[in-house]
């Protein structure tokens, strides 16, 4: 497969991710509209890591990997306080970060 | 072979990342994240990637979702209110994806770069093998290796300090030195103040 495609494929699932981000107001669905965002920018890294020959971008995905981890932890933490102190879970009624 | 491969990951990559934003239930999205996960490193496959693939469905599919999967299921099924702060929204926001994707595509097909039609050079055989990554990640980039490792103590801390139950939220009325206190001065007087924990 020519590496087009596998970038066309990342470029899509990217434009996907963006859309979750516009569209859905749970705050939880928005975390992994962001992971799929990161996992597309994942894919083109492995692609022109294979395309170049060479091992750099796979362990750049991997720290990529770990970044998103933390997100989501971080992320998790935060809907979770929120829940307990009964904060409305919608992103356009978060405005502020106040406890 | 490989165009099969290709095309059967694609459709599940595709397929899961429409499912996660269309699916109104956070759990369904959850689960179709989890589907998206695992075709993704099917391509990852294809891209001799052979470690990152396998640490793909190890950390992501296996440990990340669960954790989701737990939240998900503590906080229940958020109903998202139809209410739009911006006009339109939910027509505008498909086509600035569109939009994103098309000028992304231009941005990739323009670029003229030479390998974008090759398959990529032939590589040789211990390409993505764990044994290649671990030796890049000990060797040259250790200082990044060290880093995203502190990065990860300090959002795991973080996380437990977020959502840990805090000390203050205890029901009033009794307090830590275990003297009971009659009423608040707020509450009516005689019925003592009892709030949800």
């Amino acid at each position: 497969m020519d590496m087009s495609w596998y970038l066309v494929l990342s470029a899509l699932l990217f434009a996907t991710g963006a859309m979750g981000v516009l569209l859905r107001r749970s705050p939880l669905v928005v975390l992994l509209c962001l992971e799929l965002m990161l996992n597309a920018g994942n894919l083109a890294l492995l692609a022109f890591s294979r395309s170049l020959g060479n091992e750099d971008g796979q362990v750049f995905a991997l720290i990529v990997m770990v970044i998103a981890a933390c997100e989501v932890v971080v992320g998790l933490g935060i809907i979770v306080a929120a829940y307990r102190r009964r904060i409305p879970l919608n992103v356009d009624e978060l405005r502020t970060l106040r406890g | 072979m490989k165009e099969v491969c290709f095309f059967l990951g694609a459709i599940g990559c595709l397929g899961g990342a429409i499912a996660v934003i269309g699916l109104r239930n956070p759990f369904y999205s959850v689960l179709a994240l989890i589907v998206h996960l695992i075709s993704l490193a099917g391509l990852f496959l294809l891209l001799q990637a052979e470690f990152l693939a396998a640490a793909q469905i190890v950390v992501y599919a296996g440990a990340v979702m669960v954790l989701y999967v737990f939240v998900a299921a503590y906080v229940g099924n958020v109903e998202e209110s139809l209410w739009e702060p911006i006009p339109g929204q939910r027509w505008i926001a498909p086509l600035l994806g569109l939009a994103l994707f098309a000028e992304l595509s231009i941005a990739i097909i323009g670029s003229g770069l030479k390998s974008l039609d090759t398959e990529g050079p032939t590589v040789e055989l211990g390409f993505g093998s764990p044994e290649a990554i671990g030796r890049l990640m000990l060797e040259r980039f250790l200082i990044a290796f060290e880093a995203a490792s502190l990065l990860l103590l300090i959002a795991a801390i973080g996380a437990v300090v977020l959502a840990a139950r805090r000390r203050e939220s205890a029901p009033p009325g009794v307090q830590p030195g275990g003297e009971h206190v009659d009423s608040q001065p707020g509450s009516p007087a005689g019925i003592p103040e009892r709030a949800a924990g």
